[in-house]
């Protein structure tokens, strides 16, 4: 094929980094066959490495999609749950005055409200026996500022 | 960009980003984890991905800094435990053909060589680019990729010859 005189010029500049792609390939070529000169023997293994190095594939599955569409669908679905979740444990809302008037009768409206303004007035009397704390609350005052 | 448009563009390459991960990773794994996370980073861009003029170029430079920071992010941690391919080299030297075996020589090196050096020659002797898309992958000078590559070489060489004449010079 190639003379061992131009392959030994080609090494030459492939070891300066000088050679075209082209003349690499065809050392390449050179160093693949059967029958390569003795003395330059010692290269092949160079050449034979890069060539099997070349055979490696990548064998795994190009992901793609699932992962993305995973994350979006996931956080889609525990949002929802956590909306269901939210809305079944919502705490019953206040019957709104509508709901009294058509749930009770007037008569039970109006004894609610007496029971209300007995218990308003009862409240008033204990505040107003109250308020002789506050005499009490005077007299410690003037020991507290003599200090 | 869909799906299959974007396959069409990234199969003729992926091996290609594989192999750089390996050579920059050693581990199998590692680099098949590296590959998978750079389609996916580029899947993420495939909007923008028509306005690159090189997608290849791109994906190798992306290739190249993932995993550059992989093992940067390592050197601390245990990514030396995970190279569970290296062949047991006392196996079955019997067996072994001593070409096979000088091939597998040129692998050794090649790992113990500087990043750089291990990167060019990779792109240029395994997957023949030429100088100016090694430049621009590496983001180099391509008189610097000249340069490296030529050390590179010579350094193999040389190394390969130490161990073919082991134990008798």
């Amino acid at each position: 094929m190639e003379s061992d005189r131009k392959i030994e010029e080609l090494l030459e500049k492939y070891f300066e980094a000088t050679a075209t792609v082209a003349e690499e390939e065809t050392l390449r070529t050179y160093f693949s066959q059967e029958s390569v000169a003795t003395h330059l023997v010692q290269y092949a293994p160079m050449f034979q490495y890069f060539a099997s190095a070349k055979e490696e594939r990548f064998t795994k599955q190009v992901p793609l999609k699932p992962r993305r569409n995973y994350f979006k669908w996931a956080s889609i679905a525990a949002a929802a749950v956590l909306l269901v979740g939210l809305y079944m444990n919502r705490p019953e809302a206040d019957p709104t005055p509508d709901d009294l008037i058509t749930m009770y009768t007037p008569e039970e409206i109006e004894s609610a409200q007496q029971a209300l303004a007995m218990l308003g007035m009862n409240l008033n009397k204990g505040t107003a026996q109250l308020s002789h704390l506050g005499e009490f609350e005077k007299t410690t005052n003037k020991f507290l500022t003599k200090e | 960009m869909q799906q299959s448009e974007f396959l069409n563009v990234v199969m003729p390459f992926k091996d290609k980003l594989f192999r750089l991960a390996k050579r920059l990773l050693v581990s199998t794994e590692e680099a098949e984890d590296a590959t998978q996370e750079i389609l996916l980073k580029l899947w993420s861009k495939n909007k923008v991905m028509e306005s690159y003029n090189n997608v290849e170029a791109f994906a190798m430079t992306m290739t190249k800094n993932f995993c550059l920071d992989r093992l940067k992010s390592k050197q601390a941690n245990n990514l030396k435990l995970v190279h569970s391919n290296y062949a047991e080299e006392n196996s079955g030297l019997q067996t072994q053909l001593e070409a096979k075996d000088s091939v597998d020589w040129v692998q050794k090196i090649m790992e113990e060589l500087p990043e750089q050096q291990k990167m060019v020659l990779q792109l240029r002797d395994v997957e023949q680019y030429n100088y100016d898309e090694i430049a621009e992958m590496l983001d180099m000078q391509p008189t610097a990729v000249r340069v490296a590559l030529s050390r590179a070489r010579k350094l193999v060489r040389e190394k390969l010859v130490q161990k073919h004449s082991y134990g008798i010079g």
